[in-house]
């Protein structure tokens, strides 16, 4: 095991339940340059500290969620589903 | 007599920290060595230190599987690392130092009718950039690996492999001393626990660094050698990198005797296996699929891991588990590097090197160095430019690169 996640559905799971979403990315204009739309696809803040992210109850509800993580510690500080 | 009882200093002591430098590289991994090394040893270019925030070789380089080769996907990438390979074997004579590199070969299984084509295909392009590769069937991989178990009523039964025989193994730790000490002799200055905090810049260009005591140093030309971490330093210089963060885990048996002279990867199984010199099984497999900065490992892939390698190597069933660790990984969208220069001028980069970037140390030091020393960017790098994210031209290793590291 590696850290825990809360599921809004289900509770504290492993993290090996889960499917990884990434960092939240803003999405670009409606009619976005190749510059901007490239930049959305692959380019990530990838932080050290602390992180809002998308993961997915892949082996429970199957919900997808947010969460916000310290990557320097794993810890989890909340997690809701999207629009709550 | 008594000289032989007597410490030999393998490097000058630390000096004290200048003001200004031409070059200011970030990071005392095998990249930021490798380029402080070469630029010393092919452009004269001395008045160069390597700032780190721990020891040397705290990194990723002191964590790797140190497998090399050169079987990749794509020509640019082959021709590459091909390159590095060669540098490699000529280093430790050139050092004078033991790298303790044995070309023992690389095997790369396919256990399914895909994963053979997909060994055919990087055979062929290995063949055509010279590089010696090939596809074999089960009998010889039974001569090269015998202790391995070829049953066909396994769960994943062997159907061939790509044989790389100029893969294999080095001594990871040597590699970072042998380049320090060459570094040192050189003229050039290694600060350990120096920590980075900012990188100064002026009109577009990047002009020096902050470290966490408050000192600034002056830099002609800055490089971001930091791996894992090259996401925190780059975006110190306002630049965005293509780059996430994740952890590769690894583990080591107590020593046996020797067993297994050949590296092998099963993609298929996630799991990638050799013997040291010392006797260890080393074993790996693949990142998390999570972003982190905590080099923590996971029991999962201690359990995981440990299955697939017993149903390759059953014998090793009582073998006792020594030690275990993780260590970071730069990984970028399409496997393939990042190398040179960015949009801010004077900020060079080196990352992108995921779960494979030891075996590019040498030629990474190489072609960066000439990059500072020439000004102009070396066709070998050219594919690996930062801008090929923002047009969408990307240099896919997904193949050859995934697993096997
Ligand atoms: C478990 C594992 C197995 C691997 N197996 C292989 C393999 O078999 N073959 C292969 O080719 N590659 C392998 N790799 C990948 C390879 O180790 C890396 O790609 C490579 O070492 C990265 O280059 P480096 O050595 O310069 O990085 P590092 O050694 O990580 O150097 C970066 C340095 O930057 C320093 N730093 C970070 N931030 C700052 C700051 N703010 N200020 C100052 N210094 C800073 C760090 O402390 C670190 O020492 C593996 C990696 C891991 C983790």
């Amino acid at each position: 095991m590696s850290f825990l996640l809360t599921c809004p559905n289900c509770g504290e799971r492993e993290v090996t339940d889960f499917a990884f979403g990434g960092e939240v990315v803003p999405r670009p204009s409606s009619k976005p340059s190749e510059r901007e739309l490239n930049t959305y696809n692959y380019f990530r803040r990838n932080v050290a500290g602390l992180q809002r992210e998308w993961w997915n109850h892949r082996s429970g509800c199957r919900a997808w969620f947010l969460a916000e993580r310290d990557t320097t510690t794993n810890e989890v500080r909340w997690v809701a589903l999207p629009g709550a | 007599m008594l000289d032989l009882f007597r410490k030999r200093r393998m490097w000058r002591p630390t000096a004290e920290l200048k003001d200004n430098y031409d070059v200011v590289i970030i990071g005392g991994g095998s990249h930021g060595l490798a380029t402080a090394y070469y630029l010393a040893r092919d452009h004269g270019i001395t008045d160069v230190c390597v700032l780190e925030k721990a020891y040397i070789g705290s990194g990723a380089a002191g964590r790797n599987t140190t497998i090399l080769r050169s079987n990749y996907k794509t020509s640019e990438g082959a021709r590459f690392y091909d390159a590095s390979v060669k540098l490699y074997e000529g280093l430790g004579a050139e050092l004078n130092y033991n790298l303790l590199f044995s070309q023992e070969g690389h095997l790369t299984l396919a256990h399914t009718d895909r994963a053979m084509f997909v060994m055919v295909e990087r055979a062929e392009v290995n063949r055509l950039a010279g590089i010696d590769s090939r596809v074999i069937g089960p009998e010889e991989i039974e001569g090269l690996a015998p202790a391995m178990a070829m049953s066909r009523d396994a769960v994943h039964p062997v159907m061939g492999a790509l044989y790389h025989p100029p893969g294999g193994i080095i001594r990871h730790d040597a590699v970072v001393w042998g380049l320090a000490r060459g570094v040192d002799r050189g003229g050039a200055e290694i600060h350990p626990y120096r920590e980075v905090t900012g990188v100064e810049r002026s009109n577009g260009r990047a002009t020096g660094v902050t470290l966490s005591d408050g000192t600034r140093v002056g830099a002609g030309m800055v490089v971001n050698a930091t791996a894992g971490w090259s996401s925190t330093i780059a975006s110190m210089a306002g630049v965005e990198l293509p780059i996430t963060t994740h952890i590769l885990q690894a583990f080591v048996t107590e020593p046996l005797k020797p067993l297994l002279d050949v590296v092998i990867v099963s993609s298929q199984m996630h799991v990638y296996i050799s013997q040291t010199d010392r006797g260890e099984f080393l074993i790996g497999a693949e990142i998390e699929p999570w972003t982190t900065y905590r080099q923590q490992g996971t029991l999962n892939f201690i359990q995981e891991a440990s299955r697939h390698t017993l149903e390759l190597f059953p014998q090793l069933e009582r073998a006792r588990i020594l030690r275990s660790w993780a260590g970071l990984c730069d990984i970028s969208p399409d496997f393939s590097p990042i190398l040179g220069d960015t949009e801010v001028e004077n900020f060079l980069i080196s990352t992108g090197w995921g779960t494979y970037g030891f075996k590019a140390a040498p030629i990474v030091g190489k072609t960066i160095a000439e990059r500072i020393g020439t000004g102009t960017t070396p066709d070998l790098i050219e594919p690996f430019a930062l801008e090929r994210f923002y047009r969408d031209r990307l240099v896919s290793e997904l193949g050859a690169a995934a697993v096997s590291h």
